[in-house]
C-alpha cells in the first residue's frame, strides 16, 4: 500500500486506537490515505528465556500486559490510555506513563522493529540482543517519530519479571507547594517508587464527580505514591519512609491501599483525570511539560501565576517524581477570547518549562498541537538536522504530512 | 439543517462535549470484534454528531452504524464525561424513522407486538412444533444439521414452550402464604409468559412465599423495549400509557418484573413521557415503584430456603439489569442463600451475551462473535448452571451452549430459589 501511496505521491497517516493527545494521526491534507493498524493484533511470540516478546503493532497495551503477566513477565510502560491504545502507537509517540519514574518510558523497552519505508520497503532493525552497537541505532530514530518517517508493524519488547508486591499510599495536602516538595524529599532519601503522581484539587474534585470514589475534595493536593518489588519487606519499609516524609512534608494525611479493590480504585481515580476534566468546561487544552524535578515547586508556583493573570482554571495533575506535569487549561472554543488566551497562556507554561531546562512534551508528542514552538525547544541546529533526517527517509513527504515541523 | 428541525432529535450536549480519548472502545462489544472507529461508540457519537449538525446525509449507512450498536451501555457507564452513545444510538434510530418511516416496523411493533392474542396465535406454530414431537423428531433424525447455521442456531434458542401463555394461566391476584404482609403488582413480560412462563410461576411462588399478595393485571400490553430498539418512540409511549393506567386501578407499594428489558423500560417510562403534561407525573409515579424481583427481594426479610441445590452456578448479568438499573449484587446474594449451591464468578461476568433483543437475526456474525466469547468464559468456570434473569440472554446463552457443545442448564436465578423452597 505504502508503495502505492509513494507512486501516487498520497499521504499516508498510521493509525492505532486514536488515543493520541497531541493530534497526531489526524490526517491533515484532505484526501489523505489511513492506515488503521488495529487488525493486526496478534502476539506472535513470547519468549520466555530470553524475556521478549515479537508483536504485532495493533495489540492492545493492556492485552499485551495481561498475557506477559500469565507468565510472570512484566512489560511496564503503563500510559493512562494503557486499555484504549495499541503498542505501535506507543511506540510511535514513545508513550510515558505514571511507572516511568522506576522503570522508564517505552522506548526503553523496545529492542528491534519492523518498519515500512517510505518506498514500501520493509526495514527490519535491532534482535534480541540487549546490547547492539552494531551500525546506527535506528529503532530509537522510530521511537517517537509518529508516523513522520515509517509505519512500525512489528515491535521485539523487552520484558522483565513481574514484582511480586506492590503498595499505595494517597497522601493528602493542605497546600500544593507542600505537596511538590515532597516530590523531592522522597526521592532524595533514596527510595524510587514506582509512581510518584501528583494531582491537584480541582483535578480531584473533577474525579471525584464522575467517579464517586469517596475522595476528599477539600485538599489542596494529593499524591499518589506506589512501591513495588520482589521483596515485601522492601516495599513496605519504602512505602512507610515515603508516608513518613510525606507527613513530615505537612500532609494532612496518609492513606495505605489495604486490598487490591482500594488500590484498583486510586488507579482508576488517576487514569480518568484527563477526560473527567471535560466536565468542568468544554474545552480543555493537556500540556505535557516535563521540567528537572528540582524545579517542580517553581514551575507549578509559575503555572498558577499564569492561571491567575488570565483569569482561566489550569489544572495540574501527573507524573510529578519525573518531572512530566499536565497542567491543563479548561475553557470554552465557542469564545474566540478565552481561545486567544489560551494561546499565550500555552506560550508561557511552554516558556516557563524551557526557562528551568526543560521540554514541551515528556510522552505525548508533537504532533499537530506544538509545532509552533519546536524551534524554539530545540534551537535551529538541531531542528535543522531533524528536518534533513525526515528528508532522507521520506523524500516525497508522504508519510504522516504536516506533523510535528513547523510550517 | 431545517429538515431536521421539526424532529424529535437528541439534544446538542447529548454529543457535543465527547473528547474522544477512545475510553469507551475499551469495553464496546462490536468494538471488539470489528476493531473499526465507525462500530465504535465515540465513532457513533461522531456520526451522530455530523448527521445533526448537517455536515454528513443520515445515509442508510450511517444508520446501520446506530443499529449495530448492541446496546449494552457498558460505554454510557465508562464515559468520563457523561455522555450515553448507546442512547444516542436509539434515539438516531427515532430520527431516521421520523425521516424515512419503515411500514415492516410499524406493523410489526404497531400491529402485533403490543397485542398479546396477536403474539399468542403467532407463536402457536412453534407451540405446534414443539408439542407435537415434532421438534424432538426433527433433532432425532438429525435433520437440524441441515439447517443454514443461523437457522439452526435461532431454533437452538427457542425454549420448552408452555402448552398455555401463563397470562392465561396466572391468577389476578395470587394469595400470600401466611400472614400478608406487601402489597404487591406483578408485570408479566411478553417473553416469560409466553415463552417462560414456568419461570414467572416460580417468581409469584417466591413472592407469595414470602408474604406479597400478587397482583398481576392480564391487560398489560408489550413494555414497549422492542418498539424503542427500532426507532419507533410514538408506539412506545402508547403503550407506557396503556400500562399505566392498568396499574392506576390498584393501591400497590411496588411494581414487580422478572425480565430484566421489561424492568429498564417500565423504569424509564417517566423519562418517555416527561413531555407529556397529562401523563408525566403519572409516569413518573409509575416508574419510581417498579422494581426487579431480586432488587425487591433483596429489601425484605425471606424465609430461608430449607431445600438444597447441590450445583456449582454462575451468573451472567444481563446489561438491562446491570447498566440500566445497576442491580448486579441482589441476585447473586439471593443464590447464594441456597444451601449447596457453589457460586462461581464468571470472568467477564458483565459483558453483553450478543443477545441485543435481534441482533442473532440481524447482526448474525458479531452477535455469534460476542456469544462464542462469553461461552469461552461460562466453560472456564466449570459450571452446571448459569443463571441470568433476562429472557434474551437466556434464549442467547442456551444457543452459545448448543453452538459450543457444552452441557450447561441456563435458569433464572429465582426459579433456582423457588427450587429451594420445594414447592
Amino acid at each position: 500500500m505504502v508503495k502505492l501511496a509513494a507512486a501516487e505521491r498520497l499521504p499516508v497517516v498510521a493509525r492505532g486506537m486514536g488515543s493520541g493527545l497531541a493530534a497526531g494521526s489526524i490526517p491533515m491534507p484532505e484526501g489523505s490515505l489511513v492506515i488503521s493498524l488495529t487488525r493486526m493484533n496478534r502476539i506472535l511470540e513470547i519468549d520466555t528465556q530470553n524475556a521478549t516478546v515479537l508483536t504485532e503493532a495493533g495489540v492492545i497495551t493492556a492485552t499485551l500486559q495481561a498475557e506477559v503477566e500469565k507468565i510472570g513477565l512484566f512489560y511496564p510502560p503503563d500510559p493512562s490510555s494503557i486499555k484504549h491504545s495499541t503498542i505501535g502507537g506507543n511506540i510511535a509517540c514513545n508513550a510515558g506513563g505514571p511507572r516511568c519514574l522506576k522503570y522508564g518510558v517505552t522506548g526503553d523497552y523496545v529492542l528491534g522493529l519492523t518498519v515500512v519505508l517510505a518506498d514500501g520497503s520493509i526495514l527490519k532493525t535491532g534482535g534480541k540482543p540487549i546490547k547492539d552497537v552494531t551500525g546506527y541505532d535506528l529503532k530509537g530514530l522510530f521511537t517517537g517519530s509518529e508516523g513522520t518517517l515509517g509505519l512500525i508493524t512489528e515491535a521485539l519488547l523487552r520484558l522483565v519479571a513481574k514484582p511480586q508486591f506492590a503498595r499505595t499510599a494517597l497522601a493528602e495536602f493542605d497546600s500544593l507547594a507542600d505537596a511538590s516538595k515532597t516530590v523531592n524529599a522522597i526521592l532524595s532519601a533514596g527510595i524510587v517508587p514506582a509512581t510518584l503522581e501528583l494531582m491537584d484539587q480541582t483535578a480531584i474534585v473533577c474525579i471525584e464527580e464522575a467517579m464517586k470514589l469517596g475522595l476528599n475534595t477539600d485538599v489542596e493536593a494529593t499524591l499518589l505514591i506506589e512501591t513495588d518489588g520482589s521483596d515485601e519487606q522492601t516495599v513496605l519499609q519504602e512505602a512507610a519512609t515515603a508516608a513518613q516524609i510525606c507527613e513530615q512534608q505537612g500532609a494532612r494525611s496518609v492513606k495505605v491501599a489495604q486490598t487490591p479493590g482500594e488500590r484498583n480504585n486510586l488507579w482508576k481515580a488517576r487514569r480518568s483525570i484527563s477526560p473527567a476534566l471535560a466536565r468542568k468546561a468544554p474545552n480543555k487544552l493537556g500540556e505535557d511539560i516535563t521540567v528537572p524535578r528540582s524545579a517542580i515547586p517553581e514551575v507549578v508556583q509559575r503555572i498558577r501565576e499564569i492561571s491567575e493573570n488570565y483569569g482561566l482554571p489550569i489544572v495540574i495533575f501527573g507524573h510529578a517524581g519525573d518531572g512530566n506535569l499536565h497542567p491543563n487549561v479548561l475553557f470554552d472554543k465557542r469564545d474566540p477570547e478565552q481561545w486567544a488566551k489560551v494561546e499565550k497562556m500555552v506560550a508561557e507554561i511552554f516558556a516557563v518549562s524551557l526557562a528551568v531546562g526543560g521540554t514541551l512534551s515528556g510522552e505525548h508528542g508533537v504532533g499537530l498541537l506544538k509545532r509552533p514552538y519546536l524551534e524554539q525547544a530545540l534551537g535551529p541546529v538541531s531542528l535543522q538536522l531533524q528536518k534533513q533526517i525526515k528528508q532522507a527517509l521520506d523524500p516525497l513527504n508522504i508519510l504522516n504530512p504536516g506533523k510535528m515541523f513547523p510550517v | 439543517m431545517s429538515f431536521l428541525s421539526n424532529l424529535e432529535k437528541p439534544a446538542e450536549t447529548d454529543y457535543l462535549n465527547c473528547i474522544r480519548c477512545g475510553l469507551c472502545l475499551s469495553v464496546c462489544p462490536t468494538y471488539r470484534e470489528y476493531l473499526t472507529e465507525t462500530a465504535s461508540p465515540r465513532g457513533r457519537v461522531a456520526l451522530a454528531r455530523k448527521g445533526l449538525d448537517g455536515q454528513l446525509e443520515l445515509s442508510p449507512n450511517l444508520t446501520e452504524q446506530m443499529y449495530s450498536c448492541f446496546g449494552c451501555m457498558a460505554c454510557n457507564d465508562i464515559c468520563p464525561v457523561g455522555i450515553h452513545p448507546g442512547d444516542l444510538a436509539l434515539s438516531m434510530r427515532h430520527v431516521q424513522e421520523q425521516i424515512e418511516p419503515s411500514g415492516w416496523k410499524h406493523a410489526l411493533f404497531g400491529g402485533l407486538i403490543p397485542r398479546p392474542q396477536r403474539m399468542e396465535a403467532a407463536t402457536w406454530p412453534l407451540r405446534l412444533y414443539q408439542r407435537l414431537g415434532l421438534r424432538k423428531l426433527f433433532y432425532a433424525l438429525g435433520l437440524r444439521k441441515l439447517l443454514p447455521e443461523q437457522l439452526r442456531d435461532l431454533e437452538a434458542q427457542l425454549p420448552s414452550i408452555p402448552q398455555r401463555p401463563l397470562r392465561r394461566v396466572l391468577p389476578e391476584v395470587t394469595a400470600a402464604k401466611g400472614e400478608k404482609r406487601h402489597q404487591v403488582g406483578f408485570f408479566l413480560g411478553c417473553a416469560q409468559s409466553l415463552l417462560f412462563a414456568e419461570e414467572s410461576s416460580a417468581s409469584t411462588r417466591v413472592l407469595a412465599r414470602n408474604g406479597c399478595e400478587v397482583t398481576t393485571p392480564e391487560d398489560v400490553v408489550c413494555c414497549g423495549m422492542p418498539a424503542r430498539g427500532y426507532g419507533q418512540m410514538d408506539q412506545v409511549r402508547e403503550q407506557a400509557r396503556h400500562n399505566i393506567a392498568v396499574y392506576e386501578r390498584y393501591d400497590l407499594e411496588v411494581i414487580i418484573t422478572d425480565c430484566a428489558t421489561c424492568g429498564s423500560t417500565l423504569k424509564e417510562y417517566g423519562e418517555i413521557l416527561a413531555d407529556d403534561p397529562e401523563w408525566a407525573a403519572r409516569a413518573e409515579a409509575f416508574s419510581a415503584k417498579v422494581r426487579d424481583i431480586s432488587e425487591y427481594l433483596a429489601t425484605i426479610p425471606l424465609e430461608k430456603p430449607t431445600g438444597r441445590v447441590e450445583a456449582r452456578v454462575t451468573y451472567h448479568d444481563p446489561c438491562h439489569l446491570r447498566r440500566a438499573q445497576h442491580v448486579w449484587e441482589e441476585p447473586r446474594s439471593l443464590m447464594k442463600l441456597i444451601d449447596g449451591l457453589e457460586f462461581v464468578e464468571m470472568p467477564e461476568a458483565d459483558w453483553c451475551c450478543g443477545s441485543a433483543g435481534s441482533q442473532l437475526i440481524t447482526h448474525y456474525e458479531t452477535s455469534t462473535k460476542v456469544l462464542d466469547r462469553k461461552m469461552d468464559n461460562l466453560n472456564s468456570t466449570g459450571a452446571q448452571i448459569v443463571a441470568s434473569g433476562c429472557p434474551g440472554c437466556q434464549m442467547q446463552l442456551t444457543t452459545g451452549i448448543q453452538r459450543n457443545g457444552l452441557a450447561v442448564r441456563v435458569v433464572h436465578p429465582i426459579t433456582l430459589l423457588d427450587e429451594a423452597y420445594g414447592e
